[in-house]
């Protein structure tokens, strides 16, 4: 008997590493059930949930926050933090209604956009890079100021696209294959998102900066061009879904994206992306999206408030950061 | 063991004590007793079960078999708490203390006494620190932060905070890796004092030149097995090492056959925050070490060449580059790499894999159409594993789960991946338990004899020195105080050179 096992033992070693592969899997499959559990409950306690036209609107609703999340996990990956998106949106709104109102054509005023959320993006990376601010406190800062500056060049009035304006609803109200838009504008940025995080140099880069960035820096990593690239990355995204938002409401409104980055964080967190940088990615994200979506929608069917809602929520961005932390601790 | 031992009750006792972690026998069936007053060496390789161990005792983890006694009575649970009041502390290797606190702070922390306004008592409180500091023969300002103390004197601090707390047991982790020979002394007064007082120590070392000098008897583990235990003064250095590893070391480091080629660093007066005027000469397969007290300016010499702290230098030429090197990154392209100090802080990245520490270097080569490729990573990171020797599960498997060699080998893996051509190590066996300090040895020597790498090592560990290297620069202060060739290598040489 014990000679068996002796014979045995290499591979129960496999079996162990085979164990700890599973587990690992079952972080990110936990995750998936999740979603699926959720999923099944929803249907099973509303007949509405099913509706073809209910789980577009759930799809649309992964969608535009999956978006500006994606943008986070690069941020968080570094161990950063962007509270700005909310406030990027709203200036990219206001300033996507106005330009379009000018008749600019909308390639160019949708190029303007993306651009300025890049831009804006890029001012948090150089603020925390260059002088060394930390991220929390640099996109606080932008997030008050951003916030401030939609109101002042929209004098606090949204700004609705005139009817006049050519061809731009397609982007938030259009639909391909049965999908809106902005869903295949969502798997298009997780794909590329996806991608880039596992399969090209600063992808890996990001992930170095987030786990040790003294190492980085000693592995020959230039530690501030990969910060740069994260919090311009978010500011693009940011923008990215404000001119779905503006698109699909034809009004860019100054307090749009009003508490969009607490949402955001909580995605990328409730998606398995660790504060402490280096943990996490683009899947995780995508499905955090999803369940956040389902759950809201479970809520709305079921008709429980608003108020309570944001109770739930919030408890549930508590439960995943422990869990994470407990995890840590093992 | 022996019955004619101690005739009082030990002060601690551990019989039978068995843990097993999924997949692995951490301890098996280990006893270990302790006499007040006694210290007792407890040394092994890294992963020989010394630190699960003294986990149990600190009621950190909890024992699947066995029995815990202290001072004779049985202690059936435990918790870091319960153990604490018990009377055994454990003082880590890394110090845990709260640096922007004061000493008084921090060795009352958590047990602050108040005065009868119900106010903190600050009188009392640095009073008594400062009794229990000189209680241990050292003279520091109890009002002083944390921050502003050296290593030595934080050590104090710590046993001063068990001293408060009523440690009768004190298991001391690993401390001289973070001390310098003077400091160390220091650390042995202490210890001498308190066991004269009754209490007991185990401390845990990998040099055992200490262990000779402070204990009276060592308990030695391997395997999760205790080898063997005996009164120290009736052990050789070879008795240990054999028990340690199961193997005879006639001799720690490898025969070197140096075949030294043309300069690839030659540096001429050099300057910065911390050196002045250094000039340092390389050739290709040649090992150059650097030595010096701590605060010399040895690791700031190595950050100097690789471009991590900025400097100034007469005249400069590294591998063909005619300037010091801007940053590290440029340093890398050039082929020369730094192996930092902090493993865990500098050099490795704990939370990721050793196929993502091997291959982040230089994730050009792994690139195949214009995307990373995971097979080209394997096959690099595998070859490295093998030739390095890793011990691993797997390339996938997280660095922190590695042994520190084994972590050591990796960051070495990955300079050697970039295709450094002059490694610039800064105590490279940091650490590392004598059997991985040996194959670490080994890697150096055939970069070195094999591939014609240049080395520069810099080391506190003398004996690491001379047997490693063909030429030696000695520091202090941040001024170059003498050079010696394997002819004149001798302890009395460079540590004459090094603080006269």
């Amino acid at each position: 008997m014990s000679e068996q096992q002796v014979a045995v033992s290499p591979n129960s070693n496999n079996g162990q590493r085979w164990m700890q592969g599973l587990s690992h899997r079952l972080a990110a499959g936990g995750l998936f059930l999740v979603l699926l559990v959720l999923t099944v409950i929803a249907a099973l306690i509303s007949d509405a949930f099913l509706n073809p036209f209910n789980l577009v609107n759930v799809l649309r609703q992964i969608a535009l926050y999956g978006i500006v999340s994606m943008g986070l996990t690069f941020v968080i990956l570094t161990a950063g933090i962007d509270l700005s998106v909310g406030s990027i949106v709203a200036v990219v709104a206001v300033l996507t209604a106005m330009l379009l109102n000018m008749g600019l054509a909308v390639p160019l005023v949708l190029l303007v956009a993306l651009a300025c959320g890049a831009a804006l993006g890029l001012v948090n990376g150089i603020g925390i890079t260059l002088i060394k601010i930390p991220p929390f406190i640099m996109t606080l800062g932008t997030m008050v100021m951003l916030r401030g500056l939609a109101l002042t060049i929209s004098d606090g009035r949204p700004i609705d696209v005139a009817s006049t304006v050519g061809n731009y609803a397609w982007i938030g109200r259009g639909s391909a294959l049965g999908l809106p838009i902005a869903v295949w504008i969502f798997a298009g940025v997780a794909v590329i998102g996806f991608v880039v995080l596992s399969f090209t140099r600063f992808g890996r880069n990001v992930y170095a900066v987030g786990s040790n960035p003294e190492a980085a820096h000693l592995s020959g990593i230039n530690v501030r061009r990969v910060l740069l690239g994260v919090y311009t990355i978010s500011g693009l995204l940011a923008a990215l879904t404000s001119v779905i938002f503006v698109s699909r409401l034809s009004v860019g409104e100054p307090t749009a994206g009003t508490g969009l980055e607490l949402e955001a964080i909580a995605i990328s967190v409730i998606g398995g992306t660790s504060l402490f940088g280096g943990q996490g990615g683009i899947v995780g994200t995508a499905i955090g999206a999803a369940i956040l979506a389902v759950l809201a929608n479970i809520m709305n069917l079921v008709g429980i408030s608003p108020f309570t809602q944001q109770i739930v929520k919030g408890a549930i961005i508590i439960v995943a950061v422990s869990s994470e932390v407990l995890r840590r601790r093992r | 063991m022996d019955a004619t031992n101690k005739s009082a009750v030990p002060a601690l006792r551990m019989t039978n004590i068995s843990k097993r972690f999924p997949g692995v026998i951490a301890l098996d069936d280990v006893s270990l007793e302790l006499a007040e007053g006694e210290v007792l060496a407890l040394v092994g390789e890294n992963g020989a079960g010394k630190s699960t161990l003294m986990k149990i005792l600190s009621g950190a983890y909890r024992a699947d078999s066995g029995r815990l006694e202290l001072f004779g009575k049985p202690v059936p649970f435990t918790s870091p708490l319960l153990m604490m009041r018990m009377g055994v502390a454990i003082i880590y290797q890394e110090l845990l203390l709260a640096k922007d606190l004061s000493v008084a702070e921090n060795i009352f922390l958590g047990r602050l006494p108040k005065n009868r306004w119900g106010l903190t008592d600050w009188q009392r409180i640095n009073a008594d620190a400062a009794s229990l500091i000189e209680r241990l023969g050292f003279d520091l300002d109890p009002r002083a932060k944390v921050s502003s103390l050296s290593v030595a004197q934080r050590q104090v601090v710590e046993i001063a905070k068990a001293l408060s707390q009523n440690a009768r047991i004190l298991v001391l982790d690993e401390p001289s890796a973070v001390l310098g020979d003077a400091e160390l002394a220091k650390l042995f007064e202490i210890i001498g004092r308190l066991s004269a007082e009754g209490v007991g120590f185990i401390y845990i070392s990998h040099r055992l030149e200490e262990v000779f000098t402070i204990s009276e008897r060592t308990l030695v583990m391997r395997d999760g097995k205790v080898v063997g235990t005996a009164p120290t003064a009736s052990l050789t250095r070879n008795d240990l090492v054999r028990m340690m590893v199961g193997r005879e070391l006639s001799d720690i480091y490898p025969t070197r056959n140096p075949k030294t080629g043309p300069l690839v660093l030659e540096i001429e007066g050099l300057h910065n925050e911390a050196l002045s005027d250094i000039s340092v000469k390389v050739h290709s397969g040649e090992i150059v070490g650097i030595c010096g007290m701590a605060g010399a300016g040895r690791s700031e010499l190595l950050r100097a060449i690789c471009g991590a702290d900025p400097s100034t230098a007469a005249r400069a030429s590294i591998n063909g580059a005619n300037a010091l090197f801007p940053s590290p990154g440029k340093s890398l392209a050039g082929g020369v790499g730094l192996l930092p100090e902090d493993r865990r802080k500098q050099g490795l990245f704990v939370s990721q894999d050793v196929a993502f520490n091997v291959s982040i270097a230089n994730l050009g080569s792994i690139v195949r159409n214009g995307l990373l490729s995971r097979g080209a990573e394997r096959k690099v990171v595998t070859d490295f594993v093998s030739r390095l020797r890793i011990k691993t599960p797997g390339i996938s498997e997280k660095a922190a789960n590695l042994s520190g060699g084994n972590q050591q080998k990796c960051v070495l893996a990955k300079l050697l991946n970039a295709e450094c051509s002059l490694l610039l190590v800064d105590e490279p066996t940091r650490g590392v338990d004598i059997g991985a300090k040996r194959e670490i040895y080994q890697v150096l020597a055939d970069l070195a004899d094999k591939e014609g790498i240049g080395i520069v090592m810099v080391s506190s560990e003398l004996p690491e020195i001379i047997g490693m290297c063909d030429r030696v620069y000695v520091l202090r202060g941040g001024r170059q105080t003498g050079e010696f060739t394997r002819s004149d290598l001798t302890e009395e040489n460079i540590m004459h050179a090094a603080t006269a």
